[in-house]
This record gives C-alpha cells, sequence and structure tokens, in this order.
C-alpha cells in the first residue's frame, strides 16, 4: 500500500515552491506573480465558479505559471458570472465575465502567458468591486 | 446548488466577508446523519438581522436584493429531515450548523469535498481554515496555520501547486479513514 501523503511531504516540496523571482528577491512578492480572484458569491457559486477556479489551479499548475489564486466575493457583476480578475505583472486588473473550460484556457494561453487581449472583459467600475469591503 | 460542497463555499463567504479571522468547518459523519458546522469570529449578527438570514430577500449587499445562500441551504437540509441552525452574537462570531438524512433520497450529493476544502484553504490566505472531518472514533484535520507554518513567510499559500497538493493530501487521508462520501 502507498504511503498517505501528509504535511511532510509539504515541506520537501517547499524548494520548488519557492517562485524563481522570490529567490533573487526575498520575501514573498505577490506583484511579482500573475495574480487571479475569482468571485465567489452565491451567484457565483451557483454558475459554476467553483469549477472554473479548480480549472484555473490544475491548468496554471500544469503550465508552471508563477500565479496567486484566490476568491474574492461579489464584484458586482451577477449577470455576467461565472466572473475572475486577472492581474498581471506591472498591469491594471482586468475581469473576465461568462468564464467556462474553454475560456480559462483561452486566458491562460492567449492573455496570461502570451499577454495578448482576449474577448469578454467587463469594463471595471470600481464602485462595485469595492462593494464587499464596505459592508 | 448540486451538491453540498457549493454551499460549503458560499457560507465560508459570509465568514470571510464578516471579516472573520478564524473559521471551523467540521463535518461529522453520523449513523443517520451529516453534520456541517462553519464556525468564525467575524462581526457577528445582530438578533433582528439573525432573524431575517432565512429570508431570501434579505441582504447586506447594496449590489443587489436577494441574498439566497442561507435560504437555499435550509431549504435542502430541511427536505432531508435536517435543518439549518444559527447562533450569532455581535462582535464575538457566528455558528452556523446543518444537518442532512445522510440516506436521504433528496440528500444533494457532497461533491468533491477535499478539493473543496483545498480551494477554500488557499483561496483565502488572509483566513485561518481550520478543517476537520470525523466519523466515529476516526477524524482527520488540517489548518491553513499548520500549513503556513511549513511554508514560511516567503512561500504563497495560494500557489497551484499548493492547492493541488493539499487536494490530494486531504483525499489520500478521507479515502484511508472511509470518509469520503457520495
Ligand atoms: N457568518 C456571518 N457573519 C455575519 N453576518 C452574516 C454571516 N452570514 C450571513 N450574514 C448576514 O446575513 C445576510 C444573508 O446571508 P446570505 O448568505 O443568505 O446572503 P448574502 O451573503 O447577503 O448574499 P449571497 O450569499 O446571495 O451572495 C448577509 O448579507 C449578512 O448580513
Ligand atoms: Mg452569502
Amino acid at each position: 500500500m502507498t504511503k498517505v501523503k501528509s504535511l511532510a511531504d509539504l515541506k520537501k516540496m517547499k524548494e520548488d515552491l519557492q517562485s524563481k523571482v522570490n529567490l533573487r528577491e526575498k520575501g514573498d512578492n505577490v506583484e511579482r506573480m500573475v495574480q487571479v480572484k475569482v468571485s465567489m458569491a452565491t451567484c457565483g457559486i451557483a454558475a459554476g465558479a467553483k469549477e472554473v477556479m479548480n480549472q484555473l489551479i490544475t491548468e496554471l499548475d500544469n503550465r508552471s505559471v508563477d500565479a496567486v489564486v484566490t476568491q474574492t466575493g461579489c464584484m458586482g457583476y451577477c449577470h455576467a458570472e461565472p466572473t475572475i480578475e486577472v492581474t498581471l505583472p506591472n498591469n491594471d486588473p482586468v475581469v473576465f465575465g461568462h468564464v467556462d473550460d474553454k475560456k480559462v484556457v483561452e486566458i491562460i494561453e492567449q492573455y496570461i502567458i502570451a499577454g495578448k487581449l482576449v474577448d469578454g472583459v467587463i469594463p471595471v467600475n470600481y464602485e462595485t468591486v469595492k462593494e464587499h469591503k464596505n459592508k | 446548488m448540486k451538491d453540498l460542497t457549493m454551499h460549503i463555499v458560499d457560507i465560508v463567504q459570509n465568514s470571510v466577508r464578516a471579516e472573520a479571522e478564524n473559521v471551523v468547518l467540521a463535518i461529522e459523519i453520523g449513523e443517520e446523519m451529516l453534520s456541517i458546522k462553519i464556525i468564525d469570529d467575524g462581526c457577528g449578527m445582530d438578533a433582528e438581522t439573525l432573524e431575517k438570514v432565512t429570508d431570501p430577500f434579505y441582504t447586506s449587499r447594496t449590489t443587489r436584493k436577494v441574498g439566497l445562500g442561507i435560504p437555499l441551504m435550509k431549504q435542502n437540509a430541511e427536505l432531508t429531515g435536517g435543518e439549518v441552525k444559527i447562533a450569532s452574537i455581535v462582535g464575538e462570531g457566528t455558528e452556523f450548523e446543518a444537518t442532512f438524512g445522510l440516506t436521504h433520497w433528496d440528500r444533494p450529493p457532497m461533491g468533491n469535498l477535499p478539493e473543496t476544502v483545498a480551494m477554500t484553504m488557499t483561496g483565502n490566505p488572509s483566513v485561518n481554515l481550520m478543517f476537520s472531518c470525523s466519523k466515529g472514533e476516526a477524524s482527520f484535520a488540517v489548518s491553513t496555520a499548520e500549513v503556513k507554518e511549513i511554508l514560511g513567510d516567503d512561500v504563497n499559500i495560494s500557489q497551484p501547486k499548493i492547492t493541488s497538493f493539499l487536494k490530494d493530501m486531504i483525499a489520500e487521508n478521507l479515502k484511508e479513514l472511509e470518509m469520503i462520501i457520495d
């Protein structure tokens, strides 16, 4: 029987996890990584945001993209769920709507890796994006 | 909502929005009932709000008029002979418990719990998620704090490789303890 993984195995992975940029500059330097936020309010979840987040993680992992993927509250675009916000290093955040499995691959390959714009960008209204913070 | 993990993600997001620092997610697989507890130390709710949270037309959101998270889960729980109980104190936090008839026809499937816990943990790095799953004497637990202690300050917990690792680790442990339910 194979051994069941434990947190001790995570310790062994630690060196691989220190991103290349972080090795040169000490500290966890999130601005140097691709940041992806998935909107996880009820409307997003019901529209498939969980599957989208899982696929994003798997595909980014497969392509070894230096990224951080987090969840965020309602971004105010319930009509366009699932929505994700992608911030490339030194770029403004871009919000994509109606994200599905095909769109995830397109966003990763075209926008995140190749830096080209793809369809489905929602013009950002910062008032609504910040709604969840000032309850 | 197709499965219970979707409800879990949703209710945990309420705790995150309430600015909780610590969130307990405890799953208990009983003989007849399945219990899902979500306990946070967030802003809490006053009695008036608490009374209204199971009403779909109540929300503190300003971007839309309905809050569906809790009412949807309550409806699903009650259909299986279970219930939703919520207790909350302003400034102290909220305790949420949903129970489901384990073998009831109408119980939604569990969904992928290991994947959900891994994504909830790494997707909300500012929150210390304390996950546990128990069945009889057996139990498995893991928390954000433990994972962060191993990673140290210079490794970001929200990296895809870490989520994938945690997903596999939790899945292998729950399987070993025969805690994977449909
Ligand atoms: N853990 C909690 N701590 C503090 N307040 C909470 C908590 N959970 C729910 N609430 C309050 O109850 C309201 C209703 O919650 P519910 O999840 O049903 O809808 P919502 O979060 O407003 O919207 P939705 O879940 O549809 O995105 C919230 O707006 C919030 O004011
Ligand atoms: Mg909610």
